[in-house]
């Protein structure tokens, strides 16, 4: 059904949706591949879900081009659509229905028909874990299942492209894991967008991440990136016992290539200071840097940090009078 | 061929969704037994003393009334409550079909629970001899005007993501639809307007075009008028949905 040569699967160009005067979402542009996990990040509000329910065709853009598979949402919806799996937000689903039953529509209006049909909706239980609620209804359903059966909808034809909206939303720290090596066991062969808040499902699954706030891409990259744009990214931090704050500050002023010091935490007798690079220190430098001005000292732990996600998403996502009050 | 079948697999699932509630059997059965009840006691059916199905069939657009709206309110409302309206409209499919997929299957319910009053036509035959082509073409004129109402209802039920909104709404227009044929304000407007005005409005009665297929004519102007009465409620019906996804 797809053709190989095709590299990007989806492709965005300056989307944009306004409800009445309020824009959702402000000319964004982005293109993925096949094999790409793409997290779309963002505060609440921000225009992750629209984004979403535009790529799946089901509100129209007011602007701008989107191409699913070489076709046009919007002039030529239908093949566009067959490539898709789309779970929505809150993973809705008909509350009259089994399981079995659900999917079995599900599976029809993706025209599988018969044999097709059951091999497909077996496929679906079986990789969602929903055998033993085959033939429950939905209503009875606790949130993890119903949502589960909502996701296994959402794979039931084998789409090349998954679009997932806070797929993991509600669901207990298992049931999060299993939906998220799903997501990576499947991110190998297809394309997959997902929204989130949750960071550190970013890291754990994503190949690329972009930032979405107030309707427009404020940042993408792949994890190691974004994280490279926090302030603590290089940053070396010491942790010494049997000195005093003084001494530490004193000591590390001086130290090449250290932008400031700051004393994170002080705790029965240790101390913990973090030094801030002046650039992008390489590999290790500051940590030596260090090393070298503590010459002498019991020291317990010294280590050059990553950055965090957290951080960089406070950063670039809260207003500048907000960011001045939480630092 | 394809469309076929979506509008099938719809067209079943809605049809599953009401019998896998007590609503499809408590509409049946409440339906049967105010057509009972009129028929028998306010229709005077016996003691008209004739053989036809008259009594019966008077009601029918005054039951409908308040019936079809409650069947057909949460064609819609429900889907966009729920959010699966979210799901369906992602799916390969088109909104035609979806819509025309609901409304058969509304249809189709209601078409069960005339089909079901078949006691009556065997009592009428049983008790005398009846013209039965006359009760043939009530039969399809009271099922072309259920989908009328039905018609109407997915438009409102479109409407909103309130099913009570929805059911009031669309007594409303069809209680409009249906006076406006009414004997007493036809007789109210014919003292004010010319013959012309009242006619116009007449025309636009469930009532009017009702009444020839209790007299056995089966009018191609009745059936045209049914027919474009669903088509432009299913297409506004379209046009509601579409408009709020562009928000």
């Amino acid at each position: 059904m797809l053709v190989s040569y095709q590299t990007f699967m989806i492709r965005v160009e300056n989307l944009s949706k306004a409800f009445g005067p309020k824009v959702a979402v402000n000319r964004i542009s982005f293109s993925v591949e096949k094999g790409e996990v793409l997290g779309f990040l963002g505060p609440n509000g921000a225009g992750k879900s629209t984004s979403m329910r535009m790529i799946t065709g089901f509100i129209p853009p007011s602007e701008g081009k989107i191409t699913v598979g070489g076709y046009d949402m919007v002039a030529d919806p239908i093949p566009a659509k067959r490539l898709i799996g789309y779970l929505p937000e809150n993973a809705p689903s008909y509350a009259d229905m089994t399981v079995s039953g659900f999917l079995g529509f599900c599976a029809e209006l993706r025209g599988l028909r018969g044999d097709e049909k059951k091999k497909a909706v077996n496929r679906a239980v079986e990789m969602c874990f929903l055998e033993s609620v085959y033939y429950q209804s939905v209503d009875t359903l606790s949130k993890g299942y119903r949502h589960r059966t909502c996701f296994a909808q959402s794979i039931i034809h084998d789409p090349d492209i998954l679009i997932l909206d806070e797929p993991t939303d509600g669901l207990d720290p298992n049931q999060k894991h299993e939906i998220r090596s799903l997501i990576r066991r499947m991110g190998e062969k297809k394309v997959i967008i997902f929204s989130t808040h949750i960071l550190e499902e970013v890291e754990a699954v994503c190949s690329r991440a972009i930032i979405i706030d107030r309707g427009q891409i404020v940042a993408n990259g792949t994890p190691q990136e974004l994280k490279q744009k926090s302030d603590l990214a290089g940053a070396v931090l010491l942790c010494a016992s049997g000195v005093t704050a003084a001494e530490v500050t004193d000591r590390l002023a001086n130290v090449s290539g250290a932008r400031k010091t700051t004393i994170v935490k002080q705790d029965q007798g240790k101390i913990w200071a973090r030094v801030y690079p002046k650039s992008e220190s390489r590999n290790g430098e500051l940590a030596r840097a260090v090393h070298q001005a503590v010459q002498g000292w019991a020291i317990e732990e010294l280590h050059t940090e990553e950055g965090r996600l957290d951080e960089v998403f406070r950063n670039i996502t809260l207003p500048d009078t907000a960011k001045e009050e939480t630092k | 061929m394809n469309s076929f079948g979506n509008i099938t697999a719809i067209t079943k699932r809605e049809l599953g969704g009401y019998f896998s509630s007590p609503v499809a059997y408590i509409f049946i059965v409440i339906f049967l037994l105010l057509t009972g009840t009129f028929t028998f006691l306010f229709g005077g059916f016996f003691e008209r003393g004739q053989a036809n199905l008259e009594a019966f069939f008077l009601w029918h657009p005054w039951l409908y009334l308040f019936l079809v709206p409650a069947v057909g309110m949460r064609l819609w409302a429900e889907e966009r409550r729920s959010g699966t309206i979210e799901l369906l409209l992602t799916m390969p499919i088109t909104a035609w079909q979806a819509i025309l997929g609901k409304f058969l299957a509304s249809w189709a319910f209601i078409g069960l629970a005339l089909v079901l009053t078949f006691p009556v036509f065997i009592t009428v035959n049983y008790l005398g001899t009846p013209d039965n082509g006359v009760i043939w073409a009530t039969y399809l004129g009271s099922f072309l005007m259920a989908g009328s109402y039905l018609a109407i209802s997915s438009l409102t039920s479109a409407l909103t993501r309130n099913q009570v909104v929805s059911l009031i709404l669309s007594v409303v227009i069809c209680l409009l639809l249906v006076l406006c044929g009414f004997q007493p304000l036809t007789d109210f407007l014919a003292a004010r307007f010319s013959p012309a005005v009242v006619d116009t409005v007449a025309s636009f009665s469930f009532l009017t075009h009702f009444m020839s297929f209790t007299k056995g004519v089966v009018d191609s102007r009745d059936v045209i008028f049914y027919l474009s009465i669903m088509v432009f409620s299913l297409f506004t019906t379209s046009v509601i949905i579409r408009s709020h996804r562009a928000g």
